[in-house]
């Protein structure tokens, strides 16, 4: 399941960026042509979190459609599911633009500067 | 991880030559003890834009294992499938045949146990395993790790045989210059389909055991309409790993690779 390490990446980045600040909430782009499953990363969320300065935050999932364009008749269509087809030709040599980023947009901290419940996780494997 | 041999101490992930031993501990050398200035200011509620790829880590380590690859003049493809499809038939034979002409080191990736290292070591490539432990898909730091313990000479091409898994390693960048899935005749015709994000980033399609096509229903163009509908640019290779039967579309692949990575 690749979203308990898409998580661990979540997590990791914003310690590292934000040090000891306590995190009360992610929001996340999550694109609709991602591959990754929400309810996944929802799920491990509270698993990789635990111990970490971003225990018990709310995590935010935007979910943006993509945006594609037909290379072939240049019809431009808004995308949600990974297999691709122009609507108006029919055709699948089409120009995905969007709809496939994973990204963290913020976190919101909390005033108090608490120190962590624990260490940061450690990376992986570094 | 282990700056001398690669080794892993992470969660799970080993990284392991076969026939080679070696014992020393795995301490960790520094303590994580720091003081509390890090510069930030501690407004109520306050939001911090960050505006970063979730895989942004991921994919620094990738171009850094692209640089010191291309720095070597080595040629990295990642073989990917579901478990079963014939990888590592595939490497057996194309180490045999093409191994001669072209030096090549493989880094296996499996769960566990050294079963495909073992294989390809008896062929007499280098090979590295990298077992994941609960992981399902290799990394690029899994990959940095192997490669340093690996050492390919320069002009050579490290063969990545991933984790078998059709969803997960699609989208961890190793740093390799090219990606090959690897399918075979005994799986449904429309897994392109189920597997969109997989058949996607493919550079070349390779589809596998086609000495068992009169014994399967296996429906040839239903497959390439399924490919094309997904990826209507790749190329597909029809070949038997075990008979031999196409192997040369393969490595034609695999030399114009090496040739426009290698010079």
């Amino acid at each position: 399941m690749h979203e308990m390490s898409l998580t661990q990446a979540v997590v990791d980045a914003v310690t590292e960026k934000l040090g000891d600040a306590e995190v009360t909430q992610v929001r996340l782009e999550i694109g609709k042509l991602s591959g990754v499953v929400v309810d996944s990363i929802r799920f491990c969320f509270d698993l990789v979190t635990e111990g970490t300065t971003l225990a018990g935050a709310r995590l935010v999932v935007d979910e943006p459609v993509g945006q594609a364009r037909c290379r072939e008749c240049t019809t431009e269509v808004e995308v949600d599911d990974p297999i691709v087809l122009c609507p108006t030709c029919d055709g699948s040599n089409v120009d995905v633009r969007s709809g496939r980023d994973l990204r963290i947009i913020s976190v919101e901290v909390r005033t108090a500067c608490a120190p962590p419940a624990a260490a940061p996780t450690a990376p992986a494997y570094g | 991880m282990c700056a001398t041999c690669g080794c892993s101490d992470g969660p799970g992930v080993r990284v392991t030559e076969p026939g080679a031993t070696h014992a020393h501990p795995h301490d960790h050398g520094h303590e994580h003890d720091h003081d509390h200035d890090n510069g930030h200011s501690h407004e109520p509620g306050r939001t911090v834009l960050l505006e970063q790829k979730v895989l942004a880590r991921n994919d620094e380590r990738a171009e850094r294992n692209r640089r010191w690859l291309v720095g070597r003049d080595v040629l990295a493809v990642n073989l990917m499938s579901s478990p079963g499809s014939g990888k590592t038939t595939l490497l057996e034979r194309t180490i045999r045949e093409l191994g001669a002409q072209v030096p090549m080191s493989v880094v296996e990736g499996d769960q566990e146990t050294m079963f495909d290292a073992e294989r390809i070591r008896a062929t007499g490539a280098r090979v590295v395993q990298v077992n994941t432990g609960a992981g399902c898909h290799l990394d690029a730091d899994m990959l940095a790790a192997a490669l340093r313990r690996l050492a390919p000479p320069e002009r050579s091409v490290v063969l990545i045989e991933n984790v078998g898994n059709l969803v997960c390693p699609a989208l961890f960048d190793l740093g390799e210059h090219g990606r090959a899935v690897v399918m075979s005749v005994t799986e449904g015709a429309d897994k392109p389909l189920k597997y969109p994000h997989m058949f996607r980033t493919a550079d070349v399609v390779l589809l596998n055991k086609i000495d068992l096509l009169p014994y399967v229903d296996f429906d040839l163009a239903r497959f390439q309409d399924a490919l094309h509908v997904v990826n209507p640019g790749t190329g597909v290779v029809q070949l038997s790993a075990t008979r031999g039967d196409g192997m040369s579309g393969w490595y034609g692949w695999l030399r114009e690779r090496a040739g426009l990575a290698v010079g």
